[in-house]
């Protein structure tokens, strides 16, 4: 059972630094062949990139630690990117902040409670800027998942 | 890259299959993005979990379903990309991406809005998506 107390607790926030190096790496890994990865000297960053955010922030300091889920019924249920223009691209130092934006429950259709921790993460530029938004919808499931779950 | 006359509501994305994919992918994944959860590559931690075997990282399939959608549209282009995850991606899985046009916007700039999805060859669907892109 998650505590709902935690709705609107932010992180402390940290800055991340967008890297070449990184993007390329990354693109690869996601199968990507595109030269605007891979070749452009300042390249824009691949859509799910951000997740990379988890490199920058000190680990145990997050929204997650506060919101206490257990790590082995835990299911990523989804995720959603929005960019208020082109994505940022290599060079970009964004300021990033996470709040829990809700938590509430849910019947599992194989029985049991489910519980949904909705967190917003807000990447800003150096001037303030709202660069890019990322939502992540985490589940904590009634039992440990079986297969034909989500991942 | 797919032109605008050429993204007219209804109209489906070329599909593509990326695959099969194996453990090394999940590993090289997890190395590029910082997910490091054991379920993804630790049979012994996987079983305990309940698994037969380690399963793929679900950002990863929704990764190259970005991959997909920017080599038609444009990795610059880009607005909104959510994923939902369903079926779990297994090593060996041959995965399809495919997708279509469901509405199109011309209000100072052309965007067009797409549904998009990730089916395993042999199985059912992995992930089900939706973006916006701007279109030139």
């Amino acid at each position: 059972m998650v505590d709902r107390s935690v709705i609107g607790v932010t992180d402390d926030g940290y800055t991340m630094e967008v890297e070449r190096g990184k993007i390329r790496e990354f693109a690869r890994a996601t199968r990507s062949a595109n030269a605007d990865y891979l070749d452009a000297p300042t390249p824009v960053i691949p859509p799910t990139f951000l997740t990379t955010q988890q490199f920058w922030s000190t680990p145990g300091t997050g929204v997650f630690a506060k919101v206490k889920m257990d790590r082995k019924r835990l299911l990523h249920g989804g995720q959603e990117y929005v960019f208020h223009g082109p994505p940022p691209a290599a060079g970009t130092r964004l300021h990033v902040r996470t709040r829990v934006d809700d938590i509430y429950e849910k019947d599992g259709a194989r029985g049991g409670t489910m519980t949904f921790v909705i967190s917003v993460t807000e990447f800003r530029d150096d001037e303030g800027r709202l660069v890019a938004e990322a939502r992540s919808t985490a589940i904590e499931t009634a039992r440990p998942p079986v297969e034909g779950g989500a991942s | 890259m797919i032109a605008w006359d050429d993204l007219a509501v209804g109209a489906e994305l070329p599909a593509r299959e990326y695959g099969p994919l194996t453990l090394t992918d999940f590993v090289r994944y997890q190395g590029a993005s910082g997910d490091f959860n054991p379920i993804h590559h630790d049979t012994a931690f996987a079983r305990a979990a309940g698994f037969p075997e380690p399963f793929s990282v679900g950002m990863l399939q929704a990764g190259i379903l970005g991959s997909y959608a920017t080599d038609l549209l444009g990795p610059a282009n880009v607005r909104r990309f959510a994923v939902s995850f369903r079926e779990q991606v297994w090593a060996g899985d041959v995965l399809v991406c495919s997708g279509a046009v469901t509405a199109r916007h011309e209000d100072g700039e052309r965007r067009v809005d797409l549904r998009l999805e990730v089916r395993r060859r042999d199985g059912g669907t992995a992930i089900r998506g939706e973006a916006t892109f701007v279109v030139a």
